[in-house]
């Protein structure tokens, strides 16, 4: 059975179904990480996000992320999923899932997982504000 | 030789189109590669940074575009 759940939707993201995958007889702790969408940047408001991503490598990149997760904590399963498209204020672009026999290796496991996949996974938001529009990070 | 060039973020606004073919002599390192890029591509100039990835992986300076690859240009990620 797989140990790891890696999925890009535009569909709205499903909590329970990355808590369910993750649930295992031998474990005694879930931890969860839940991105949401934040109102305002530097003071200015945010109206909406929109992600755009190179799904093909992105969905490899988070495969890696979770192989990685399962190679360096003693987690028994993780479940990584992301959003793409047009994302309102408080909507939920990713959620991490991680199960271990003791908390500590779950908390940071899914830690490792969101860092990592911050810095290497190719999905771009773009931040819409009532005066227009910026490339979160790119720095032109 | 035929490359495929995908654009993604800022770069496919930068280049307003999000894929490309263009045609190489023959292959090259990634090194000299973004050079060429830079020449044919110089809204490219006004990024500090990108990343290159062939079929999907991420390369190094010192990897190789060969006939028929798909270069992908990353700009800083920002997912999450």
């Amino acid at each position: 059975m797989s140990k790891t759940s890696i999925k890009i939707t535009s569909e709205k993201l499903d909590l329970q179904e990355c808590y369910n995958f993750v649930t295992d007889d031998s474990c005694g702790g879930i931890a969860v990480f839940v991105g949401t969408v934040r109102n305002n940047t530097q003071g200015k408001e945010v109206q909406q996000l929109d992600f755009s991503t190179y799904k093909p490598m992105a969905i490899k990149e988070m495969e890696k992320i979770a192989d990685a997760a399962l190679d360096k904590f003693p987690i028994v399963k993780i479940a990584i999923h992301h959003a793409e498209g047009m994302l309102q204020i408080g909507d939920v672009p990713v959620i991490i899932t991680t199960s271990s026999k003791h908390r500590k290796a779950a908390f940071e496991a899914c830690q490792f997982a969101i860092d990592t996949l911050k810095e290497t996974v190719p999905i771009w938001k773009k931040e819409h504000f009532s005066d227009g529009e910026v490339w979160v990070n790119a720095h032109p | 030789m035929n490359v495929q060039l995908l654009f993604f973020g800022i770069t496919a606004d930068l280049i307003n189109t999000s894929s490309v073919t263009i045609e190489l002599e023959n292959s090259l390192l990634v090194k000299d590669f973004k050079e060429l890029l830079l020449a044919k591509f110089p809204q490219l100039k006004n990024m500090q940074s990108y990343a290159i990835a062939i079929n999907e992986v991420y390369a190094t300076n010192q990897d190789i575009v060969k006939e028929n690859d798909v270069v992908a240009i990353i700009p800083p990620v920002s997912g999450g």
